[in-house]
């Protein structure tokens, strides 16, 4: 009897749980930013699904953890045993196996949803150039480029990000049309980078010597904001650049005025070497100093092919 | 300190034993962990007060404490010093305390190597310290030093920062393997008769799975940071990216050590918990078996799965793939034990006292460390809290509030037997209380954080970040303040605590049926083992002896 009431409040509580958990797992949405691509919702809810699933285990044990503390208490002075038990090999048996089918749920939720940011255009293409190698397999070896409506060029450097539009234009803003697939073909000349922003839900390291593409697929207009994520020396902090997510006219019309009249912003890394910052403590440690930006008008864009990779590097 | 001292026989007060002793070199295992426990909580004081410098600077959005490359200087040897000194060699030093004690062995298998292993240590901590004062300040390139970051030093000075750095870490890697070799002989071979495998403490275990991995892996990251001094150095190209090397090389070479480290840092707080939750619950340890070979599993599940630190280097698909399902096997091993910690305290019965609330404490937060993990471990999520602020929350949800709260634990629980005098519960109380508190406040707000979208490792940052990055800097503060209470208990309890009797908590184990503090070579006479390990309850097998009894005159 007493049993079968303690099995009957053991899964009462596995009931109330699975709600509690439930209901986290729907709130988790609200604790991301908002989502600015297609790419963002997929990861969101598996974002939300992964949270039900840990609050469910972590409630679950906290809980018997807490009522033990409340019910099990020893009297003071008494040492002797509490239960004589070792294991229990179904129990064992048990939590093995529940485990292993939970992890391997989670990873076929975690490769869906992968397989879908895939097709949206999120999965990175690598194109590693050896010189070593012939150029012909230096170029991508299994990775087809996924077709794009437009074709941004990214480069990045110590500490500054400058964009090139299919007209020529170089800016050091990010403008995106909204709901169109937008290439971006990254670069990076001197260390690694990562560009970072957290509405899109996607993050990808940029490394010198290898042209990296992304495409990305913005669905809500407004201004985000693009970080380094990966720690890239003095100045990493200020390192971001305004992103534009906006209609293809106001798009198509931000690149005409920006032909006309490039748009050079203020690079806050050149301006704090030159004019450091009140601190309380003060070292002057060396540091790789900041080129002011060169908003060129350079050459005309054009995709590198392996053997120009250097030439690249050196002289964007 | 009355006069009954004078007549008391315990080796502390014997010319041979004392505190001369731990300032010597000394060979006798005992000796040589309190060395390390005492020397890497220094280093833990140092990482910490760096770590109060860090929180400074982000208590505002602006930088205004320190300026960048202090900044970045202060993150660097604040993780460096908090894994590679305070850690990975208190685990050492702890493990080289007990492990022959729990096995029945006089001493390790080889005395001489283990007292040269230790006293690398010092040295190369003080080196990397010493940093400090070169006129370029120490490493600023993160605990990774990935290159070609690392390799942006000053020009004209070979002697700089990251060099030093190098340096310090290849020693540090070199003690470790030779505490590695020493640990995994002397476990195979110096056990005392009837010590089977299957009688050993989870705790020793969980090293012999530890040190195992130290031998596997440590070689790759010293192999890594000897490329990267001759890169730095030397004028060769292995991971400069304009001069056909390639940095994605170094990355696969430090995780495939550093992910395994974690673990080498974990275990033995798993092994910590599993030593602490049965003697305050009165319970064997439920499901022994599973959690001696659940340590094994995970050190061997753990070399596969480095690449998920790298998911967005440039990691084609099929790879990100792969290595998300091995990482997240390993949440199975971790599972059971877990599991086990808790069925071991459910229908128990529960003494509270400092060491249990602490191996509690730290297994309850454990929780949230490990489902974190596995969150992370989901490509797609990963790829967007990677280098944030959410990895921070993780990964000091386990390296502090889980495995520095097991090193606490293991401190008051084996106090009374390395120094033969019982610590002051309530202080112990206090202090546990305010790193509890401390460290949820201070790493609970990194998640959300992290999931806004803060960049891991910035000087400075957005105004919107403000809120939770208050809460952490105070809960930062408050951790400083916590060690506070633990300083004076140590030290006070050194000095005037109560004398404990041999086995004052009831514990199983060989370590307590010898005298506290144990004799030179440990034993009067080697044991012969005859028992499973946590027969606690089991009739047959408890020697409860009243008189044994830590509450009484002594
Ligand atoms: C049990 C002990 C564990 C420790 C000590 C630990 C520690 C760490 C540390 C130090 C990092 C950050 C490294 C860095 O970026 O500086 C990290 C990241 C990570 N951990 Fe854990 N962890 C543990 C458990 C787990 C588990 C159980 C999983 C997965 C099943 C996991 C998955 C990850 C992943 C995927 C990352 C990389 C995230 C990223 O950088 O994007 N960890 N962990
Ligand atoms: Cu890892």
């Amino acid at each position: 009897m007493s049993r079968f009431l303690e099995y009957f409040l053991i899964a009462s509580y596995i009931a109330v749980l699975l709600v509690i958990s439930h209901w986290i797992g729907a709130q988790a949405y609200s604790w991301l930013p908002v989502e600015a691509t297609a790419e963002a919702q997929k990861v969101d809810s598996l974002f939300s699904f992964l949270t039900a699933i840990g609050a469910f285990i972590i409630l679950g044990l906290v809980g018997m953890m807490v009522y033990s503390v409340l019910f099990f208490r020893a009297p003071k002075n008494d040492y002797s045993e509490g239960h004589p038990s070792r294991g229990d090999i179904k129990l064992e048996v048990l939590w093995t196996a529940a485990p292993t089918l939970l992890v391997l749920w989670v990873a076929w939720q975690g490769f869906n949803i992968y397989q879908q940011l895939d097709i949206l255009g999120l999965q990175q293409v690598v194109h590693l150039h050896t010189p070593l190698e012939e150029p012909a397999s230096a170029a991508s070896i299994s990775d087809i480029p996924k077709p794009a409506d437009e074709t941004i060029e990214v480069f990045v450097k110590q500490w500054d990000w400058s964009f090139r539009y299919p007209n020529n234009v170089t800016s050091n803003e990010l403008h995106l049309p909204v709901n169109r697939r937008t290439r971006l073909n990254m670069h990076a000349k001197d260390v690694l980078h990562s560009f970072y922003v957290p509405e899109f839900r996607l993050q990808q390291y940029i490394v010198p010597g290898r042209d990296i593409d992304l495409v990305v697929t913005p669905t809500r207009m407004g201004e985000y904001k693009l970080k380094d994520a990966l720690f890239s020396g003095t100045y990493f902090a200020l390192m971001d650049a305004n992103v534009h997510i906006e209609s293809l006219e106001e798009y198509n019309q931000w690149l005409t005025t920006a032909e006309q009249q490039p748009l050079a912003i203020k690079n806050q890394a050149v301006a704090e070497y030159t004019q450091p910052p009140k601190t309380l403590l003060k070292t002057g440690w060396y540091t790789v100093a900041p080129e002011p930006p060169a908003i060129a008008q350079s050459a005309p864009p054009k995709r590198l092919t392996a053997n120009e990779r250097k030439v690249m590097n050196d002289d964007t | 300190m009355t006069t009954h001292d004078s007549i008391d026989t315990t080796p502390q007060n014997d010319p041979e034993n004392n505190w001369r002793h731990y300032f010597s070199f000394s060979t006798d295992h005992k000796v040589i962990g309190v060395q390390y426990m005492v020397m890497t909580f220094i280093f833990f004081l140092i990482g910490g007060l760096l770590a109060m410098l860090i929180r400074a600077e982000l208590i505002t959005p602006a930088s205004n404490v320190v300026d960048r490359p202090l900044y970045n200087g202060l993150f660097t040897l604040h993780g460096t010093i908090m894994i590679f000194l305070w850690i990975i060699p208190f685990n050492a030093g702890i493990s080289n305390y007990l492990v022959p004690l729990m096995i029945g062995a006089r001493d390790m298998a080889f005395p001489l190597l283990n007292a040269i292993s230790f006293w690398i240590l010092p040295p190369s901590g003080l080196l990397l310290i010493s940093s400090f004062l070169l006129p370029n300040g120490t490493a600023q390139s993160g605990w990774w030093s990935y290159p070609p970051i690392s390799l942006q030093i000053p020009p004209g000075q070979p002697i700089n920062g990251e060099f030093i750095w190098i340096v310090s870490i290849v020693l540090i890697g070199i003690s470790s393997i030779m505490g590695a070799v020493n640990f995994v002989t002397t476990i195979f071979w110096m056990r005392a008769p009837g010590m089977t495998f299957f009688r050993m403490p989870v705790f020793v275990w969980s090293v012999l799975s530890a040190q195992l991995l130290q031998l596997v892996n440590l070689p790759s990251l010293t192999g890594a940071l000897i490329l990267l001094l001759f890169d730095l150095n030397f004028g060769t190209q292995f991971f400069k990216p304009l001069e056909n090397g390639d940095p994605i090389i170094y990355q696969h070479l430090f995780w495939f050590y550093s992910h395994p480290a974690v673990y080498i840092m974990a275990l033995p707080a798993f092994g910590i918990f599993a030593e602490v939750l049965p003697a305050f619950s009165r319970n064997p340890l439920f499901g022994y078996r599973s959690l001696a070979v659940a340590s094994l599993g995970i050190a061997v599940v753990s070399i596969f799965v480095w690449v998920h630190h790298m998911f967005t280097s440039a990691t084609p698909g099929w790879m990100r793939m792969l290595f998300m399902v091995t990482s997240m096997l390993v949440a199975v091993p971790t599972g059971v034990k877990a599991f086990g910690w808790t069925a071991t305290i459910w229908k128990s019965k529960l003494h509270l006292e400092t060491p249990m609330l602490f191996a509690m404490g730290g297994a309850a937060m454990f929780l949230l460390g490990g489902v974190t993990g596995v969150m992370l471990a989901a490509v797609p999520f990963d790829i967007h809290v990677h280098n944030t602020y959410f990895i921070v929350g993780h990964f000091h949800y386990i390296v502090f509030n889980t495995i520095t709260m097991a090193i606490f634990a293991a401190i008051y629980f084996w106090f009374p037997k390395i120094t033969g005098r019982m610590y002051a519960e309530g202080w112990g109380k206090v202090h546990f209380w305010l790193t509890f508190i401390g460290a949820n406040l201070t790493f609970f707000p990194m998640l959300p954080l992290g999931l806004q979208g803060m960049v891991r490792r910035i000087s400075s940052y957005d105004p919107r970040y403000q809120g939770w990055n208050i809460l952490a800097s105070l809960g930062g503060f408050l951790l400083g303040v916590s060690v506070l209470p633990f300083i004076a208990n140590i030290v006070g309890s050194l000095l005037y605590g109560q004398r404990a009797s041999n086995n004052p908590w009831l514990a199983t184990g060989l370590e307590w049926t010898t005298t506290s503090p144990p004799p030179r070579d440990n034993f009067e006479e080697i044991p012969v083992v005859k028992r499973p390990p946590y027969d606690y309850g089991d009739p047959k097998y408890s020697v409860i002896e009243p008189h044994d009894y830590h509450q009484q005159e002594n």
